[in-house]
């Protein structure tokens, strides 16, 4: 593996064990390790490609394959994806079988159930910390609270207001 | 989790295939749809049940969506499960990635393109805010409960606090409200 590849390999293999709370919450670290100490882009295109990421489909976690990409083209699209999902997979897949175990006890539920609360406070905030970066101007805010509604009291799918997203975005350039 | 006998578990394929429509509709990020597709379109797990898995995701550490994936794949279908929903959740997307990026190298600093980005990453986010809204209306938490999830979005939204800190300063609150409930019952 070239020097390059491997510095993906280790580095996103390092961060996928430490990113408890998921892919978003590893930005800040994510930013440190591709902008400040291997310099590979730009402050600015580090944040172009992290609202790519978000507007392609699938897990947000896949910018560090864009991130990948703009190193070592394919094949570190490629590295840096698998270093980011590998470690930690293997992980939860021990835990889900040990889980499985233990199925049924009591405490098991009420420790699960404890969590329930948390999930969602932090899914909240994990859109509040978006919204904000998106806050440009007041469009946006519009935008950000118009499709909160939206998915909030309707059963439509949020497709829509992605859609709507992006014409208005074009719409006002 | 309550590993309910009379809801038939989903077939391999069934499952498999699911992940892949959830990878590939999962604009803005997979949470959302996911809990769309597996709790409102197929009710394969219900909305306490998702939130459950997705807390256990958020504990362990690497991408939730990923890690929601396998411990389902691996209830529903051991080894083979774990395998290949996180496989079908990541290779559409990934594939489409391809053509973005190669797209985005030669297309990227057009102001339109920044445009769009940004009108999505808008709604992206209310997306996102309105399906923790939806979520907190099905769970109908206690007020312990309820002080819990605030307590969680302010640490996180406001402070900042890195994620292992939250979720397991909060963990024991957590698990104290929901055994009050549980007890009230």
């Amino acid at each position: 593996m070239s020097g390059v590849l491997w510095q993906l390999a280790t580095g996103f293999a390092t961060l996928s064990l430490i990113a408890v709370g998921g892919g978003i919450a590893v930005v800040p670290e994510m930013h440190r390790f591709t902008v400040e100490v291997h310099r590979w882009m730009s402050d600015a295109h580090f944040a172009q490609i992290f609202a790519l990421a978000q507007a392609a489909p699938g897990p947000n976690v896949l910018v560090v394959g864009l991130i990948g990409w703009h190193v070592a083209g394919l094949s570190g699209m490629l590295v840096a994806t698998l270093a980011m999902t590998g470690p930690s997979g293997l992980l939860a897949y021990g835990f889900a079988r040990f889980r499985r175990r233990l199925a049924g006890a009591v405490w098991l539920r009420i420790a699960e159930r404890g969590l329930v609360p948390v999930a969602v406070g932090l899914i909240l905030s994990s859109g509040i910390i978006l919204a904000d970066a998106a806050a440009r101007d007041w469009v946006a805010v519009a935008i950000t609270a118009a499709s909160t509604i939206f998915v909030w009291r309707t059963g439509h799918s949020p497709l829509w207001v992605l859609l709507a997203g992006a014409v208005i975005g074009a719409a006002l350039w | 989790m309550s590993d309910d006998p009379t809801r038939p578990a989903p077939s391999l394929a069934g499952f498999a295939l699911t992940y892949a429509r959830i990878g590939l509709i999962g604009f803005g990020g997979v949470n959302a749809w996911a809990r769309r597709v597996i709790v409102e379109e197929r009710r394969w797990l219900t909305d306490v049940e998702y939130a459950e898995v997705l807390g256990l995701g958020q504990v362990l550490p690497g991408p939730n969506a990923l890690n929601v994936a396998i411990q389902l794949g691996e209830r529903w279908h051991g080894a083979a499960g774990a395998m290949l929903g996180p496989l079908a959740l990541f290779s559409g997307p990934l594939a489409v990635l391809i053509g973005l990026a190669t797209l985005h190298d030669i297309y990227g600093e057009l102001p339109l393109v920044k445009a769009v980005l940004a009108g999505v990453a808008s709604a992206a986010a209310g997306m996102i805010i309105g399906t923790a809204l939806k979520m907190t209306g099905k769970i109908r938490p206690s007020a312990p409960q309820a002080i819990v999830g605030i307590a969680a979005l302010i640490g996180s939204a406001v402070f900042r606090l890195p994620l292992p800190a939250v979720v397991l300063g909060l963990a024991p609150f957590g698990v104290a409200a929901a055994w009050l409930r549980e007890r009230g019952r």
